[in-house]
């Protein structure tokens, strides 16, 4: 795969400006700005039920936000239908895997194509010659991701019958098709062994270094958060309590009072 | 172990695996053909009426075994299929365009109740389709000036291009070709954007919409095309019963589509085939043993329906492949004589997914 070629576009790839959103009387995201640079692996750490999921959610427009604008590229996606983020370039995965599993691998990442499907309903019931065409292009650019991500023994597996950790990198390969320009990974080491994280690792490394896609990453795993992460924002309920380099994040003494409690 | 090696990306895109399937698709196509020289009228009608549940079948598959959406109003979109097609028919409106009407209109249909259940799932939508097919029902039992009521009227017979298409042999082969047609489209849509689409829709709504899949449109082009099919089955079971009241049209049909898709085998067109050559079959099986069952079994009312109630659970709860993936397994087995194992075919544990956004 190749990194995609340099826009005009030069400020930060995501701003998330002063959102909030609230169930009932519950705050779970409370005035929670950050912004994400290009090329860059930005890190969302927080306790359990801190919002660092909602925040997710928030971006991929899955809950609208009560207050607050998200800016995608300089451009407003507050407003945007939730179906229409992937095509403007903001891919995710999800915390348990949400692949699907009665499908190949090659499928679920044909799936990934999909917001870059142009052609009509009834080509498509014909199967016309453009169909053809555009399908054959998918599948140039799906065997790219498959190359990439080494997935070419998994190809024609049905999901269910891959082990937890190949589905963890299938989906980041769904993702991957989507051609995107930010890439949300919730967890992408939960369910993973020791040795798997640190693939991991390695994986989300070569997509930022390799194809210059910056990431938003929400993670409890410090090792890997230490060894990917550029900046690091800590979350406790709902709220920004630092942020910065991993280090001077784990350094903080409300980061250390929100884990482990007491006065530190 | 068999194994297809795919050499070019044209090769993952044909509709035949390999040449096998084209010798043994041809041959079927082949016997399909010239069976109606050499069987009895009765058997020919039977078949007729085979093809018939069949394209209903399929259109059903699309919505429940592709999309995930249960429907059990299905007779009504077949109702509205058959009475377009006849009523077109007797004011004089040709064959050749009263068959497509009957599959548009069934699939406007299909849109105004897939846009207001587009929220539902499962047991609810279930039950919204019920009562639509409750609806339609009336609708075809009281609109007197167009459908004739509960006195109904007789069908046509259809031309085409000066020839016409009569008695069983007629309804034979245009069914044929109606279901030919249908299962090409169908093929086409699973190896295309929009059949990944339905298929993603039904594993895992969530991230079907954030890979770009409006959830919204896909389901009622799911509804439309599913109800497009089942109305050119109304169509030609307008043709195959010859004389339509509205009394056909009832939740047991629905049923016995329902049936099909379970039994046959959910999430494969192979599967509705074979559902409705069990549902079609099952009755005439019924009819030849209910003579000599003991203590007047054969006797009692309501055999049938629980005959088809039972069997569709005893399927569920056992064979959830249906009669195709009892099939598959079969094959399995003789392919790879003696090293078949029993747990080939089981499925690994599902993993927890996320429930939080349910």
């Amino acid at each position: 795969m190749k990194a995609p070629p340099e826009g005009s576009y030069a400020g930060n790839v995501f701003e998330a400006q002063q959102i909030a959103i609230r169930f009932g009387g519950i705050r779970a995201v409370d005035n929670v700005s950050f912004d994400v640079r290009p090329g860059e692996v930005f890190c969302i750490i927080g306790p359990n039920g801190a919002g660092k999921t909602t925040i997710f959610n928030l971006i991929s427009r899955i809950y609208p936000p009560s207050e607050g604008k998200l800016m995608f590229m300089g451009q407003d996606i507050t407003e945007i239908a939730p179906h229409k983020i992937a095509g403007l370039g903001i891919a995710r995965t999800f915390q348990n895997i949400e692949l699907f599993a009665n499908a190949s691998v090659l499928q679920n990442l044909l799936i990934g194509r999909h917001c870059h499907a142009n052609v009509g309903i009834f080509s498509q019931l014909a199967f016309l010659p453009n169909v053809r065409r555009a399908e054959i292009a998918h599948r140039e650019k799906v065997e790219d991701v498959i190359e990439f991500l080494e997935l070419q023994r998994y190809r024609d597996t049905l999901i269910a019958n891959l082990p937890y950790g190949v589905r963890k990198i299938v989906e980041l390969g769904r993702a991957l098709c989507t051609e995107p320009k930010l890439l949300l990974l919730d967890e992408p080491s939960s369910g993973l062994n020791v040795e798997e994280t640190e693939v991991m690792g390695f994986w989300i490394d070569d997509i930022k270094k390799d194809l210059g896609i910056s990431i938003i990453m929400v993670e409890h795993d410090m090792s890997l958060v230490n060894s990917v992460a550029d900046r690091v924002l800590a979350l406790n309920y709902g709220k920004v309590l630092a942020s910065g380099t991993a280090a001077e994040v784990q350094a903080d003494p409300e980061v250390i009072r929100a884990y482990l409690g007491g006065d530190a | 172990m068999h194994y297809f090696f795919k050499t070019s990306y044209k090769h993952d895109l044909r509709v035949a695996r390999h040449r096998g399937d084209i010798f043994w698709y041809s041959l079927l196509t082949l016997v399909l053909l010239v069976l109606p020289m050499m069987a009895g009228e009765f058997y020919v009608g039977e078949l007729a009426g085979v093809f018939v549940f069949a394209i209903a079948g399929v259109g059903l598959m699309l919505l429940i075994g592709y999309t995930g959406l249960v429907s059990l109003g299905h007779a009504a979109f077949l109702g509205i299929g058959a009475y377009t097609n006849a009523v077109l028919l007797a004011r004089g409106v040709p064959f050749v365009l009263s068959l497509p009407a009957a599959g548009v209109l069934s699939a406007l249909a299909g849109i105004a109740i897939g846009v207001p259940t587009l929220r539902m799932t499962g047991l609810y939508l279930a039950i919204a389709t019920l009562a639509f097919g409750g609806i339609m029902s009336n609708v075809f039992s009281k609109w007197t000036s167009v459908t004739g009521g509960f006195d109904g009227f007789a069908v046509q017979t259809p031309t085409i291009l000066g020839l016409k298409l009569e008695g069983v042999f007629g309804t034979y082969y245009a069914a044929l070709l109606v279901l030919v047609f249908v299962l090409w489209v169908m093929a086409n849509l699973l190896r295309s954007p929009l059949g990944r689409a339905l298929v993603a829709i039904r594993d895992s709504e969530i991230s079907a919409q954030s890979m770009g899949i409006n959830l919204a449109m896909y389901k009622s082009i799911a509804f439309a095309i599913s109800a497009g099919i089942t109305g050119l089955a109304g169509a030609m079971f307008a043709h195959y019963v010859r004389y339509l009241a509205p009394d056909a049209f009832d939740i047991l049909l629905s049923i016995q589509f329902v049936t099909i898709v379970f039994v046959g085998g959910l999430g494969s067109l192979h599967g509705a085939i074979f559902g409705a050559i069990f549902v079609r079959l099952l009755p005439q099986a019924i009819a030849i043993v209910r003579d000599d069952l003991p203590f007047g079994i054969g006797r009692l009312p309501g055999l049938e329906p629980a005959l088809f109630g039972l069997i569709l659970v005893l399927f569920i709860l056992f064979e959830p492949g249906g009669i195709y993936g009892r099939w598959l397994k079969l094959k399995a087995y003789f392919m790879n004589f003696p090293l078949y194992k029993a747990s080939t075919f089981k499925r690994q544990k599902a993993y927890t997914k996320t429930e939080r956004l349910r």
